[in-house]
């Protein structure tokens, strides 16, 4: 086990497309033999909530507005040429046109494939969000110091 | 106990995912037959199970791109 090869990404990101990337690299890690963990943060918290769609989500008015606004798995933009929303959909008909893996799929694959999922503690602080609020595949809330501790000895990402 | 699996309509990651996920259903000793496509799966596919401890037994050109990779688990 402690041999064995090890990537750790920091998923700050919220767009689309860096999710992609996000569960390309841990599902295709994964599936070579590598231990992933994926801490999620911040923006990245809108690619694992429960809700899938725009929901008042947390504790406190402002943190409850603001998770209206940053939206849910659906609602993930494109980081460029987002045209209101609707480039996600077009980009998973052309995917799903050529036969590569969606955005869907891939977090999938990485699930089936024992992938590590955590949550930042600092920002559900600041967001007032609580475990629950997640899939059930978020494995823990970490933080700094036991984040580093989980992805000591292997090669780190940060995905902003 | 024998399974196949066509990934020749496959691209990174999913190549090496469904072989993986395939790989993980089957028991020790069970041969997995796989049809993939030359360039990059035929190229990683074979290296990558080798690498987590499996057997490939043969690597066999069917026809065109197409080839089967046979893997004991």
């Amino acid at each position: 086990m402690d041999n064995k090869k090890k990537l750790s990404i920091v998923c700050f990101s919220g767009d689309f497309d860096k999710a992609v990337a996000i569960f390309t690299i841990a599902s295709g890690a994964a599936a070579v033999g590598y231990e992933v963990n994926l801490f999620f943060t911040f923006w990245g918290f809108n690619i694992i909530k429960k809700k899938r769609y725009r929901h008042f989500l947390g504790t406190g008015f402002l943190a409850r507005v603001f998770n209206f606004l940053m939206g849910g798995f659906m609602n993930l933009p494109l980081s460029r040429l987002n045209l209101f929303g609707f480039a996600p959909k077009i980009m998973t008909y052309m995917m799903r046109k050529r036969n590569v893996a969606t955005l869907n799929e891939l977090l999938q694959a990485s699930i089936d494939l024992g992938v590590n999922f955590y949550a930042c503690e600092m920002s559900m602080v600041i967001l007032g969000m609580k475990l629950e609020d997640f899939i059930p595949q978020i494995k823990g809330v970490l933080g700094v110091a036991k984040f580093l501790e989980t992805a000591e000895g292997g090669q780190i990402l940060f995905i902003s | 106990m024998k399974a196949s699996l066509d990934i020749t309509k496959e691209h990174c990651p999913m190549t090496f995912v469904k072989t993986k996920l395939a790989l993980s259903k089957l028991s020790k000793g069970d041969i997995l037959e796989v049809l993939l496509a030359k360039g990059e799966p035929l190229e990683n596919v074979p290296k990558s199970v080798t690498e987590q401890g499996y057997k490939v037994l043969s690597i066999e050109h069917i026809e065109g791109d197409i080839y089967k990779v046979v893997i004991e688990k």
